[in-house]
């Protein structure tokens, strides 16, 4: 039996399809500005038995796709991350468009989470814009500000307001890699204090698509004095996470249902 | 335009274009929320209805027994007492202030991060849309928060009616004797508007209708302690929103109607969800019609609400008044008694609150509790920090929810209440 998980994130759609526990596909695309368009073309030429779907478009989803179940991004990363990591216990996961922390028990299951408020504060959305802003590709953002001796205090934490805070200070002159690590600051202060909020202590699994910025993984790892651990790919747990809770939820017996036997009456 | 009403609108000065679309906003989302319910008790009907004529036949009522030379008083808090009212001969009702309206009218008076609910109050005047406001002889507020205490200076231009109540902060003996003085002076108001003064017999009297309206809550509060629940959230939060507009008696009535029906349920181990179906518990702001925004959230996300620790629910209808008294003195007592119990977040200290909450998370067998806090709501918003850390010392997970009347974060909150309900169900 094939089980399949798709995260539909603000950013990006994640595909994975496992088959006992293991991964045998997975597929990344943009979420671009129709999420069902890009959903029906990841999912172009796969072959599954049933799908979970989970991520912000996982409701919009369902209405598309009937038979899909559905699964909020708390529980799949809960799930995705304890099948890469097993003995996690505390979760940071910043996406797209929202950053939450999940404390987890000793049975991967979850025991509180925090997730950030309606606007994109602190969240991949933001930083992207910064990038732009500040004239750096994703990629090189986080190298750079690695790169500042020192952080230029960034009080905004409104994509807006920082934005006019971060035009002030080019103004300035100022260094634009102690802007920018300034503003990977202000990301990690609200981050860790979600954390906080849910768990005091042990090693933190960083997932979703900020997890591969190496100045936030480092900050958050010196600010709270705590080991960070990223998942081999860390966008790919969502989906990851859905696949399994499906393969769980699923029991033997409807799969042999859904292979149809023979039967002799 | 009601044809049937219409006029009665129009004589009462209200901006019939924008209160047709407020009807029309409030009937849609009565049929998608309410009427959207499977397994309803039959006995909805009767709220069917009222909801249906809020701002008809009621009205109308109201307007009848103004001809009669009855007065109508409005008001916005649990505080003010309906026996004193209802003593005097007059009616209470409870003023709407459950949506947004008129937001840019309302932010020349009110600065922007004022909690939706004084905000309301004022668009609700400002829109010319609350036929209860414009019928009311009398408007009460009263000083409970800083939010509503300062708004009411301002509101005090708006309408020519507004009587200031002064409320206690401490659980004091002090704060027990202002709240008593309070209720004397506001005894006095009540019977100068109406001509009529107060009885030990006409008070009495009134505090038993007043007992017989909570007692029936407390019925319909017990029946959804069974599980499976025999009532949705969405159902009983109605029967305590009506609890502030209808007559009382006929109000009583329907409610006991409802509870003969779901005790029938309850024996036959029927419910409006299945049996351990997800329960939740919620505390903390009011909830006034329309706002029906987080439970139908809950309730269509696979759990059930089976109390409020609410104004709008048991902290606002939690106990009797004692009615063994023979004279006004000993009758005003009592009533001050079962008023300062009223556990509000404006008292400082407010312990009492957080044993009423792990009480009842208890006794409705709540899987967990969502902490409802009204965005700029600074009492409520701030005990939802020792009350999550109090339910989570004694296992009961707790959820922070923090939002207003507004509809764009509907996804954001349906993320969180769906992942809460799955940490439950697992």
């Amino acid at each position: 039996m094939k089980c399949a998980g798709i995260d539909i994130g603000s950013r990006t759609i994640e595909f994975v399809m496992i088959k006992a526990g293991r991964i045998i596909k997975s597929r990344q695309l943009d979420t671009g500005f129709d999420p069902i368009v890009q959903a029906k073309k990841i999912l172009q030429g796969v072959k599954y038995d049933h799908i979970m779907a989970t991520g912000y478009g996982r409701n919009l989803f369902k209405t598309v796709f009937k038979d899909a179940g559905t699964v909020t991004e708390i529980k799949a990363h809960a799930k995705g991350v304890r099948a890469d990591i097993p003995d996690a216990r505390t979760i940071l996961d910043i996406g797209g468009q929202d950053s939450k922390a999940i404390a987890l028990n000793e049975n991967g299951r979850v025991k509180k989470f925090e997730m950030n408020d309606r606007c994109a504060a602190g969240t991949g959305k933001f930083l992207e814009i910064m990038a732009k802003n500040l004239g750096f590709s994703i990629d090189k953002f986080g190298l750079a500000a690695l790169k500042a001796e020192k952080d230029l205090d960034i009080n905004s934490m409104c994509t807006v307001f920082a934005e006019s805070e971060v035009t002030s200070l080019i103004a300035r002159g100022a260094d634009r890699k102690e802007i920018a690590r300034g503003l990977h600051t202000s990301v990690v202060k609200r981050a860790a204090g979600m954390i906080s909020r849910v768990s005091s202590k042990g090693p933190i699994v960083f997932s979703g698509g900020v997890a591969k910025n190496p100045c936030i993984r480092e900050l958050i790892s010196q600010r709270l004095g705590r080991k960070i651990f990223i998942p081999q790919k860390p966008q790919m747990i969502g989906a990851l996470g859905a696949a399994l809770i499906l393969e769980e939820q699923i029991p033997l017996q409807t799969a042999l249902v859904g292979h149809r036997p023979h039967t002799l009456g | 335009m009601s044809d049937e009403y219409g006029p009665m609108w129009k004589e009462l000065g209200l901006d019939c274009k924008a209160h047709d679309a407020l009807l029309g906003v409030l009937g849609s989302a009565y049929k998608d929320i309410y009427l959207a319910q499977k397994n309803r008790p039959e006995g909805m009907g009767y709220f069917d209805f009222v909801m249906k004529e809020i701002h008809g036949l009621r009205i109308k009522e109201l307007l009848d027994e103004k001809k009669q030379g009855r007065k109508i008083i409005g008001s916005y808090c649990v505080f003010v007492p309906e026996e004193i009212v209802l003593a005097a001969s007059a009616t209470l009702i409870g003023l709407c202030s459950g949506a947004d309206f008129a937001v840019e009218e309302v932010e020349k008076y009110l600065p922007r991060n004022t909690c939706a609910l004084i905000k309301s109050a004022f668009g609700f005047k400002l829109g010319q849309v609350c036929p209860y406001l414009e019928t009311a002889d009398m408007v009460v507020g009263e000083n409970t928060c800083d939010g509503k205490k300062k708004a009411y200076e301002s509101f005090g231009s708006l309408v020519d009616n507004l009587y200031v109540m002064d409320l206690p902060q401490m659980k004091s003996k002090k704060g027990q004797n202002l709240l008593r003085a309070e209720y004397d002076r506001f005894k006095t108001a009540v019977e100068t508007l109406t001509g009529i003064p107060i009885t030990p017999d006409t008070l009495k009297a009134a505090i038993k209708t007043v007992n017989a309206k909570r007692s029936a809550i407390h019925r319909l509060s017990m029946l959804r302690k069974a599980d499976p629940a025999p009532i949705s959230g969405l159902d009983a939060l109605l029967a305590n929103q009506v609890f502030f507009y209808d007559n009382p008696a006929r109000f009583t009535e329907s409610v006991n109607k409802i509870c003969d029906e779901l005790e029938k349920r309850v024996k036959a181990n029927q419910g409006v969800a299945p049996g351990k179906t997800p329960r939740i518990l919620f505390s903390g702001c009011p909830m006034a019609v329309p706002n029906w925004k987080l439970p139908w959230i809950v309730e269509t996300s696979g759990a059930v609400i089976v109390g409020e620790e609410s104004c709008v629910g048991e902290r606002g209808v939690r106990n009797l008044t004692d009615d063994q008294g023979t004279t006004l003195n000993e009758l005003m007592d009592a009533i001050t008694d079962r008023y300062f119990k009223i556990d509000c977040a404006i008292f400082t200290p407010n312990e009492n609150r957080l044993e009423h909450i792990m009480d009842m998370a208890k006794s409705y067998k709540a899987d967990g509790v969502i902490h409802y806090g009204l965005q700029f709501c600074q009492p409520y918003i701030m005990e939802s920090i020792p009350v999550e850390k109090a339910l989570e010392e004694n296992d009961i997970p707790c959820l922070r929810i923090e939002t207003d009347y507004g509809m764009e974060d509907v996804e954001q909150i349906k993320t969180r209440v769906q992942a809460f309900i799955e940490q439950l169900q697992d």
